[in-house]
């Protein structure tokens, strides 16, 4: 397949950089403000290295890439919510000239899902988007095996950041302030670490939980979730829990129709109890129990190889 | 990860019969025609609840898919389930409360939890380690009446909102976790 990757941060450069690997070329690759295109294929380390020392892919326009030739265009921009642009525009690009969107961007799926699915159904192109729900992990694609009519819940760990600060505070007993900056000094936790804390990411995967399990054709924007973050979470919350074979996670569960992000308490030997930066999501199925699905929620070669499985199911 | 479905254990089932000739076999029928194996059975014939039911606890041995099937067959025999299992059926429910507990009135908020849910506090541990004027948590172990959790939890997050307290929900009675 030929690729328009849009967005070069993590995820993009990643799916840049593996994605001859998978058995695919790159034509266009963007960022926000420049872009390379080469229908025979882009020279990848090029780009990458021209991005790393110059800050820039290459010397044409992103609106280049959006006009490109390829069968695939990946979304990986930062996640907008709201009107999730300039994300859904370059969905809607690529679905209008019956191209493919493969999408790593939560916000389209996650704020404007109707609208989305509206442009498919007009499109010989597809819209796949493993890669906005727990990193690696086929969440979305186990969901879709088992169809989605035959989940009846899902609740997982679905922000690493989140999960690294709470398995520290509960296992060093240190405190909120003390792990947040540690996180940060390694670099699970950005400079900005609100969406992690507050809950927002997670809710957003959650919303994308439920837009997919929807079967009435209902649709859910970050709006719809209850959201509550770790910020005041304290230690001694942390030590009443462990002197009771308990923990606390923060949660995202999605349950007929409702979508909640919380702090909850879970037993220590319990399979939502991940701890660092791994993340979980325990399907609910009608008819086989319970499935947990657990690897690294986030990270460049981690979301790409997600990005990257889509690709290869269209 | 996933839980195995074949491994046996052993469960502790409580239940209440009414005080009629035959209702301790019929209890024990259900267990046997599922595949549970007895290892004791705890007739508590002096200890009569205030509804004049009889408690009698069971110890059985079966494999976790087998015991859900034992639980459904004994509620769908019309027998009073208290407790089965470890928490998987049971009605105790652990919390934890954050925030000014102290300042806020402790004894008041545990009151008013227990008139606003008909939950009884069975345990309660206080952390208070910046002081009593500073937050401090609290865990909360509460009884409550057979498939009252969800209307407990709600009247909890009332009381704690009135008092602008955080409340550590458990997850989902009945999921694993």
């Amino acid at each position: 397949m030929r690729l328009a990757v849009i967005g070069a941060g993590a995820v993009g450069s990643s799916v840049v950089e593996l994605a001859s690997d998978h058995g695919h070329s790159v034509t266009a690759f963007a960022d926000s403000s420049s872009a390379v295109i080469d229908s025979a294929g882009i020279d990848a380390a090029e780009a990458l290295d021209r991005k790393r020392i110059d800050g820039v892919v290459g010397s044409g326009t992103p609106e280049d890439a959006l006009s490109a030739e390829y069968d695939v265009l990946v979304e990986a921009t930062p996640t907008t919510l709201g009107d999730a642009e300039p994300g859904f525009s370059h969905v809607q690009a690529a679905l209008e000239r019956d191209r493919h969107a493969v999408l790593a961007n939560k916000g389209p799926v996650a704020e404007r899902y109707a609208d989305v699915r509206a442009l498919e159904r007009e499109s010989e192109g597809s819209v796949l988007f493993e890669a906005t729900v727990g990193g690696a992990m086929p969440i979305l694609s186990t969901i879709d095996d088992f169809d989605p009519s035959h989940i009846t819940a899902v609740r997982g760990v679905l922000n690493g950041t989140a999960n690294f600060i709470l398995s520290r505070m509960a296992t060093e007993g240190l405190d909120y302030e003390h792990v947040l900056a540690e996180a940060q000094d390694l670099g699970v936790a950005e400079a900005d670490p609100t969406f992690d804390v507050d809950g927002t990411d997670a809710a957003l995967k959650g919303v994308i939980i439920a837009n997919v399990l929807s079967d009435d054709g209902t649709e859910y924007t970050l709006e719809d979730a209850e959201v509550e973050g770790i910020q005041e979470i304290s230690g001694s919350a942390l030590e009443l829990a462990r002197a009771d074979g308990r923990t606390v996670r923060l949660i995202a569960e999605v349950v007929e129709g409702s979508v909640r992000v919380g702090p909850r308490l879970v037993p220590d030997n319990a399979p939502l109890a991940v701890s660092g930066t791994r993340n979980i999501a325990q399907l609910e199925t009608e008819h086989a129990g319970q499935l947990n699905i657990s690897g690294r929620g986030a990270g460049g070669p981690e979301t790409a190889s997600a990005v990257l499985a889509d690709i290869g199911r269209l | 990860m996933s839980d195995s479905t074949d491994e046996v254990r052993s469960y502790t089932v409580r239940l209440e019969l009414v005080d009629e000739p035959g209702e301790l076999l019929r209890a024990l029928e259900p267990i046997a025609n599922n595949g549970g194996n007895l290892l004791s059975i705890f007739h508590e014939r002096g200890n009569v609840t205030p509804r004049g039911h009889i408690p009698v606890e069971v110890d059985l041995e079966a494999t976790p898919e087998r015991f859900d099937d034992i639980v459904d067959a004994l509620r769908d025999a019309g027998i009073n389930v208290i407790q089965a299992g470890a928490e998987q059926y049971s009605e105790a429910l652990t919390i934890i409360l954050t925030g000014h507990l102290v300042n806020t009135d402790l004894s008041d908020t545990l009151s008013r939890i227990h008139e606003s849910t008909d939950a009884t506090v069975t345990d309660l541990s206080l952390s208070a380690p910046e002081g009593t004027d500073d937050a401090s948590s609290a865990r909360i172990r509460l009884a409550t009446e057979e498939g009252a959790v969800t209307e407990t939890m709600s009247a909890i997050r009332t009381v704690a909102g009135d008092k602008d307290l955080r409340v550590i929900e458990p997850l989902a009675a009945g999921g694993e976790a």
